[in-house]
């Protein structure tokens, strides 16, 4: 199966799925008005949705991607209490900067999902990004250090093996 | 100066939330709406006050993501799942706004 | 039961909307107010949505607000992310307490 192919059948189940939750899975007349909705849509944008090539074993992909979910469901949790405690603060003990990172990922869909988990998670905020040297601009509202290696394990260390795992 | 003010502002929020939860006789729904209504002042504060137009930004898209969930609480009262519909699709439209107010602050236009 | 566990996350994600709306008042400059407002309203809002879905189940309501919860999380890390970088490009400055600004640097030296 070429790649343009399998993203027409994942929009398609996506695009039926969605539909008849939105109505109800058991009326006749909505399945046959979502099967046609969802061919007509898939046909249309099925081509853009991959990218690149599958690779790897699916199943241990799929295995790391539900650890990374939970690892960043207990980090996000963990940057609500810290923002909590700041914003309670009587006199709001911040000390913002911008520090530059570098990550070792290259694959573009790697790089937006670690940009959105940072941007998610205890005290940064992914400002900029230089996909070509494989930089990140963090917004940081604690800085503990300004040297670039050790703002790298700190920030994105967290993130980086498991999402190797899932996208390398 | 700064005590004074923080001790103000906790009294002030101490005493709506006393009242809202105490005082007034309403379903659990709707005193929990009061609350993100009383949070949606904080933000209105934002937008009018604001020093720069990226504040004023933020504070709108932040209250898109308010309304998300006051919506939700809204058709979970009434039982009307058609509410959260209307909720859908104002998440996705604060977020269209919100990329295209950045893109106008960042100087560029629609058709860069 | 169940009833019960949802109605905890509704309060706990109101409880958190309500954090990041204070920080939205208290924090100095655009970018500090965009972290508060952005990771706790987005973590209040899912919770909220959450507890609607615990509530109900899956009827078409809880489907509804399943969705709701993925276009949140999807949506606005990139609108924050968006702001951000449209406020730093067009020369809003940050607050007196900044440390360090690599951006800045990094933007300078392209220019020259």
């Amino acid at each position: 199966m070429t790649k343009e192919n399998k993203g027409r059948v994942i929009v398609f189940i996506l695009s039926l799925f969605v539909y008849l939750g939105l109505t109800s899975f058991t009326d006749l007349q909505e399945i046959i008005t979502g099967v046609i909705v969802a061919i007509i849509v898939s046909l249309l944008v099925g081509k853009f949705l991959l990218s690149t090539e599958s690779k790897g074993n699916a199943f241990k992909r799929f295995f790391y991607g539900i650890a990374y979910f939970f690892k960043f469901l207990w980090e996000m949790a963990k940057a609500n209490l810290h923002v909590a405690y700041l914003v309670i603060h009587p006199q709001v003990p911040i000390k913002p900067g911008i520090v530059k990172i570098k990550t070792n990922l290259k694959d573009d869909t790697a790089l937006t999902v670690l940009a959105n988990s940072i941007t998610l998670t205890p005290g940064t905020l992914t400002v900029d990004i230089n996909p070509a040297e494989q930089e990140l601009y963090i917004h940081w509202i604690d800085v503990i250090s300004t040297d670039k290696e050790e703002c790298s394990r700190e920030i994105a260390g967290r993130f980086e093996k498991l999402l190797m795992e899932v996208f390398e | 100066m700064k005590w004074i003010r923080w001790l103000i502002g906790l009294i002030i929020i101490a005493a709506f939330l006393i009242w809202d939860v105490f005082f007034l006789e309403l379903a659990f729904e709707i005193k929990l709406i009061n609350i993100i209504l009383f949070c949606a002042l904080f933000v209105l504060f934002r937008v009018i006050v604001g020093p720069s137009p990226a504040d004023r930004i933020v504070a709108v898209d932040i209250l898109g993501i308010l309304i998300v969930g006051m919506l939700a609480l809204l058709s979970s009262y009434y039982e009307k799942s058609y509410l959260m519909d209307v909720g859908l699709i104002w998440a996705l439209m604060s977020f269209i706004a919100s990329l295209a107010f950045a893109k106008i602050l960042e100087g560029r236009f629609l058709d860069d | 039961m169940i009833d019960l566990i949802g109605k905890i996350f509704i309060i706990l994600g109101i409880g958190f909307d309500f954090f990041g709306v204070l920080g939205l008042v208290r924090l100095p400059d655009v970018y500090n107010r965009l972290q508060a407002a952005t990771k706790c309203v987005t973590f209040g809002s899912a919770g909220i949505l959450f507890g609607v879905f615990l509530m109900h189940g899956f009827t078409n309501l809880g489907f509804k607000v399943l969705l709701g919860i993925a276009f949140i999380f999807l949506t606005s890390p990139v609108a924050a992310h968006a702001i951000s970088r449209a406020a730093h490009r067009s020369d809003i400055s940050l607050t007196e307490k900044t440390v360090v600004d690599h951006y800045q640097d990094d933007k300078e030296l392209k220019e020259e």
